[in-house]
């Protein structure tokens, strides 16, 4: 039944710029602890790179180093370096706002604001100090269609976010992501709380998305990992075991830790 | 693993179920009996019952409202006598208002119809029989079946002539007042630096004339009901002659129907809510220690929620967290366990003399020097008396603010952040608004102390009568220098101050009531609120 919603994947787009978030000798630490082995890799631009492994490997946490979100943690450090477009994202003369405005991010629960669906769309360009109305309704409007929302609120603009539903809240955090236009999204599981339909239509968004941003997206699902990706890597106990498109992952992979995942043998 | 009485065996917890149930309901009759104490004592101030005539075994007779009942001190246990306690009024005559009487002396209580009840601008209520009226003209009307009608028609033009008097005593006069003692102190500085000085002598003389021109007004206006009263007997058959400007209000106790009384209580609360007090408190309303008790907790709402709140967001998103925070820590939830006494100590050493003292050095240098050294922020008042109370409550706001704050979703911090949002923007928009029902509850339990503290107040600027309220008609319409009235003082000072305790019981119980309803009230008002904001995030979990 969720077979009938496949899309079929269009071709990666290799028109962009190869190493558009290049990754070099990055590892990481929680305190102490090492939460990632040293790696390497690119993902290019506008093309779809999904993170896979089992749980607590550190997907989600090479994610969030994407955007610096880690740095909300007390204690961290990091070794090697990571840069989009050939800037390291760690140049002090970066700031990290301005990284967070060209980086977007869908987290796993939705997390709407207690604000009006409107106030939550245009929220990045509020900060941005965006006031004027034409333009933030331009940029609601927009980004709403885009998430596939909205004919579904169009008439409620100004009602509480939260009276949405899950599946609609997560697509309002993800036209609240690309409300002002980042370069790349990072998604970290945006669909473990949501039934095949929402799942359905948020993959079909990933798809229309692709042609304008470079996503990355994390994801427990090898069918949602072999239906969206163009790349995927695949992560085990902190370590990079192997990257590459995602039908070779999928069909052959070079590592038998890879295909052990895969076939559901471990994880 | 299954134990082998698990089957049979009760619960486990049951006996610590009735256990705790007992300490809530020892917690639950406490609260109601207090609140019902206090209810029936303070609504019987404002019941008028039936006034009997008591006759004694000798004789003699009282005429007086029942009071309470009670065993007479050294009377055998085993068979207990009792004496009785009531109000006969008319103290210049009685000496006393309340007199104990012996149950056993007594023959019978009658009830006479006749008997009117009066109470008067001074020497508390009177109970008298009466036989003349006499109108404002001067001419004497015997009683007949209009003269009750009449009374009270007397009692209501005297009434209005008095609040006449009274609006030129203190508005008019009191403005003028105001002026004098501005010219004065011009005309003490301008004779000090040897500046002519006509302009302000003619102007003090110009104001002399006004204030005799309005105490002649007021004069005046008082002569039309001067001549008017009324005459009667007393229980003892002493003639008895009361003017009816004197008069608050005039009812017949033994004729009225349960309307009427109804009535009368709710003139006597109205008056109770809505007026000054008069005889030394005792009697009349208690509007100035109402507003003063209202004015002072908001001020220092205003004042203790945004430092309250601003050191809770430095606290906990800007400080590192190390030693130096935990002390700090420390040292605010130990300020909530200071006595509040303390605090008020402080608020004299610190706000009145050194704070007060150099507004006053800095601003109000001529005002002291020319005006006697009488100080203007340097004394006990309204702002200091906020600052007390905003300080003592700070630990309240900030402990509440904080763990609002902590409450707020990880997820919406981060999505904020995530989206580009400074910190400061993402606390201004997303987690100060979030946590806005936390830091209302913080700030409903501040109030909730601050209004029901006296100590720190009675050194701070609380007074037992003040003359103006905080805020009035003169510029600058708030007055943060003034000495005012709090109701919690107003109960210490009745109940334990008072000259005259019996009568100052009843006013006890009712300004018990009314701090414990104002304090609700305000609760009940800030609960809406937080319940409005909280509104906002239902579904916020699913
Ligand atoms: N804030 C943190 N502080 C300390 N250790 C952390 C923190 N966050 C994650 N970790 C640790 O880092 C490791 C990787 O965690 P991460 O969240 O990246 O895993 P994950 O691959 O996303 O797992 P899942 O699929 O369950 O989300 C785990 O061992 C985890 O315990
Ligand atoms: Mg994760």
């Amino acid at each position: 039944m969720s077979n009938a919603r496949i899309q079929p994947r269009p071709v990666a787009d290799t028109t962009g710029r190869p190493d558009f978030i290049s990754i070099k000798n990055f590892g990481f630490w929680y305190g102490d602890k090492k939460a990632l082995e040293s790696m390497t890799f690119d993902i290019p631009e506008r093309q779809v790179v999904a993170f896979i492994g089992p749980s607590g490997c550190g997907k989600s946490t090479l994610l969030r180093n994407l955007n610096r979100m880690n740095d909300l943690v007390d204690g961290i450090s990091h070794e090697g370096d990571i840069a989009i477009k050939g800037q390291s994202i760690y140049d002090p003369g970066l700031e990290v706002i301005s990284l967070r405005r060209r980086v977007g991010m869908v987290f796993q629960k939705s997390n709407p604001f207690p604000k009006s669906i409107y106030e939550n769309v245009v929220f990045a360009l509020r900060v941005m100090g965006v006031n004027n109305r034409a333009v933030l309704d331009e940029a609601c409007e927009t980004s709403l269609r885009k998430a596939a929302l909205w004919d579904e609120v169009k008439d409620r603009l100004n009602d509480n976010a939260l009276g949405l539903s899950g599946g609609q809240m997560q697509r309002l955090c993800i036209a609240r992501a690309i409300a002002n236009r980042p370069e790349i999204l990072l998604m970290d599981e945006p669909c473990s709380a949501l039934d095949p339909i929402a799942t359905g239509k948020i993959e079909e968004l990933i798809h229309e998305l692709k042609t304008q941003f470079t996503i990355v997206i994390v994801t427990h699902s090898m069918q949602q990992a072999a239906r969206v990706s163009d790349r995927t890597a695949f992560f085990y106990l902190g370590k990079l075991i192997e990257y590459d498109t995602t039908e070779k992952i999928f069909m052959n992979p070079g590592q038998a830790q890879t295909e052990a995942y895969i076939s559901g043998r471990f994880g | 693993m299954a134990s082998p009485s698990s089957d049979n065996s009760t619960p486990k917890g049951e006996p610590w179920v009735w256990f705790t149930s007992v300490g809530l309901l020892i917690g639950l009759s406490m609260v109601a009996g207090l609140l019902g104490l206090v209810l029936i004592n303070g609504f019987s101030v404002f019941w008028a019952p039936p006034v009997p005539t008591v006759k004694f075994k000798d004789g003699s007779e009282i005429v007086g409202q029942f009071v309470q009942r009670r065993v007479r001190p050294n009377s055998p246990a085993s068979d207990p006598q009792y004496e009785r306690q009531y109000q006969i009024g008319l103290r210049e005559l009685n000496s006393t208002s309340y007199v104990w009487v012996d149950e056993l002396n007594i023959i019978e209580e009658k009830i006479v119809p006749e008997t009117l009840g009066l109470e008067r601008m001074e020497n508390g209520p009177a109970f008298i029989t009466p036989k003349t009226i006499v109108d404002a003209a001067g001419k004497p009307h015997a009683m007949d079946a209009t003269a009750f009608a009449m009374i009270r028609a007397e009692v209501e033009h005297a009434s209005e002539i008095r609040e006449r008097v009274l609006d030129i005593n203190q508005n008019k006069i009191g403005l003028v007042n105001a002026e004098m003692e501005e010219t004065r102190i011009s005309l003490r500085r301008a004779e000090d630096r040897q500046e002519p000085t006509v302009v302000l002598t003619d102007k003090l003389k110009t104001l002399d004339t006004k204030f005799a021109e309005l105490k002649k007004e007021a004069d005046e206006i008082s002569k039309l009901t001067a001549r008017a009263q009324l005459e009667g007997v007393d229980a003892k058959g002493r003639s008895v002659i009361i003017p009816f400007a004197g008069i608050v209000r005039a009812w017949e106790p033994n004729r009225m129907t349960t309307m009427d009384r109804i009535g009368l209580m709710f003139s006597r609360m109205h008056e109770f809510l809505f007026d000054a007090p008069r005889e030394a408190n005792t009697e009349g309303g208690l509007m100035p220690a109402i507003f003063g008790t209202l004015v002072m907790t908001v001020f220092m709402s205003l004042l203790v929620t945004p430092v309250g709140v601003i050191a809770a967001i430095y606290l906990k998103e800007y400080a590192k967290d190390g030693t130096v925070l935990r002390v700090v820590r420390i040292c605010v939830n130990n300020l909530a366990g200071v006595p509040s006494i303390v605090f008020g100590v402080f608020g004299l050493g610190f706000f009145v003399y050194v704070l007060g003292g150099t507004i006053d050095q800095l601003f109000f240098s001529d005002q002291l020097k020319y005006n006697n050294n009488t100080p203007v922020f340097g004394t006990g008042g309204l702002l200091w008396c906020s600052l007390t109370l905003a300080l003592m409550t700070l630990p309240v706001v900030i402990v509440a603010t904080e763990e609002a704050l902590s409450a707020v979703p990880r997820g919406m911090r981060e999505a904020s952040l995530a989206a580009g949002a400074s910190k400061w923007q993402t606390i201004r928009d997303i987690l100060l608004p979030a946590s806005a029902p936390g830091i209302l509850t913080g700030v409903i339990l501040a109030m909730a102390r601050g209004a029901g503290e006296v100590a720190p107040l009675m050194i701070v600027g609380v007074v037992k009568l003040a003359p103006t309220l905080p805020i009035d008609g003169l510029a600058p319409f708030l007055h943060l220098d003034r000495k005012f009235m709090h109701l919690g003082f107003h109960i210490y000072d009745l109940g334990f101050q008072s000259p005259d305790s019996d009568a100052a019981r009843p006013m006890v119980f009712a300004t018990t009531l009314l701090l414990i309803i104002l304090v609700v009230c305000l609760n009940l008002g800030a609960i809406t609120i937080r319940n409005r904001l909280r509104a906002r995030f239902k579904g916020a979990s699913f």
